[in-house]
């Protein structure tokens, strides 16, 4: 299963949902199938799409947020897992790919390869209340219909091929991305 | 020693009176106070974080969505901060009010402490963080509301370093 298909199958069910991508092939992934307003896209600061994720969620709780997430960027950050298991807003859908790489920085093996370091399993004992699994687009797509009842926080892994885009670049500046995400939350009210 | 109830009332006030009704905190002793009143606070949504970093994640989640707040952390959490301070807040402009435990410097007996009680303020310098300490109780409340101000104007982190003269009996 590649990463792009299943952000391909996910895209037209982002129109109404705050979303927080981590850097890197996930953002390009995401910006090229057509950015909207309601997309923010975390281009460094690794490990901490989530975090923002949860301040969105827990600020906004008519609003439902999801975030992309990968298994290099959460590594980064495992405490997160906790975090969000404490606070555990039901309207935040976590989503992690993990491809076992450090694709966007050189490819390197990360500590999730040949199923090593078992992310799901770190979700659940750091207590995450709905942790699903998907290895194929269709099962991730089941994933997400469940989680997007928004009944309970969920936490979906995703195991996806090590590959990503053959390009990188978005015609939007940082800050400007920053900007017009909050303009539109400010909109929404 | 002890941590000073009163004054961390009044900081609390502050922090009340400046419109913040939504922290990220690490625990630390200076702050006990202070977070004891933010948890009993049904007003307060207070979010207590594994690390550092993730609160300014959080935070800056939490301004996105257009909600004064603040971080309440020690320095040593605010050195452990410095990634996410430049490559989050201040790269994609995103204002923080940090208010900084300063532990480790004037008067501090524990070692373990004071190398970073010693830095933080030149940190901050290097960061080109705006940034002043509080000592006086009578004047807190004004100083956070400022450093609200300043850091929605500016777009960028800001700090208040809470002194010894103010966080001790």
């Amino acid at each position: 299963m590649k990463r792009a298909d299943c952000i391909g199958a996910l895209h037209p069910e982002l129109a109404d949902r705050l979303v927080v991508t981590i850097m890197g092939g996930t953002a390009q992934e995401l910006y090229d199938l057509g950015h909207r307003e309601n997309f923010f896209y975390l281009q460094h600061a690794m490990g901490l799409a989530s975090s923002i994720g949860l301040g969105l969620a827990l600020s906004r709780p008519e609003e439902r947020v999801v975030v992309l997430d990968g298994d290099g960027s959460l590594l980064m950050n495992l405490g997160t897992l906790a975090t969000l298991a404490r606070y555990r807003p039901p309207n935040l859908t976590h989503v992690i790919f993990d491809n076992g790489s450090l694709l966007s920085t050189g490819g390197f093996a990360s500590h999730t390869t040949a199923g090593i370091t078992d992310l799901a399993a770190i979700a659940r004992g750091a207590g995450c209340p709905r942790v699903l699994e998907a290895g194929s687009v269709y099962a991730f797509m089941e994933a997400i219909a469940q989680a997007f009842e928004d009944t309970v926080m969920t936490t979906i892994v995703a195991k996806v091929e090590a590959v990503g885009p053959d390009h990188f670049g978005m015609d939007m500046k940082l800050p400007e991305n920053a900007f017009r995400f909050q303009r539109h939350i400010a909109d929404l009210a | 020693m002890t941590v000073s109830r009163d004054n961390s009332k009044a900081v609390y006030e502050g922090i009340k009176s400046a419109g913040i009704r939504f922290l990220t905190a690490m625990p630390e002793t200076w702050l006990v106070y202070l977070l004891q009143l933010a948890d009993g606070d049904p007003e307060m949504q207070l979010v207590e974080v594994a690390r550092e970093e993730e609160a300014v994640g959080i935070a800056a989640g939490a301004y996105l969505a257009g909600r004064p707040n603040a971080l309440l952390m020690q320095n040593h959490g605010f050195l452990a901060s410095v990634n996410p301070i430049v490559s989050l807040a201040l790269l994609y402009r995103i204002p923080l009010v940090m208010l900084i435990a300063h532990r480790g410097h004037w008067g501090e007996p524990y070692p373990w402490h004071t190398q970073g009680g010693i830095v933080t303020e030149p940190v901050l310098r290097a960061l080109g963080l705006p940034f002043e300490y509080a000592r006086d109780p009578l004047r807190v409340a004004a100083q956070i509301r400022e450093a609200q101000i300043l850091a929605w104007s500016s777009l960028s982190p800001v700090a208040l370093l809470l002194a010894r003269d103010l966080m001790e009996d």
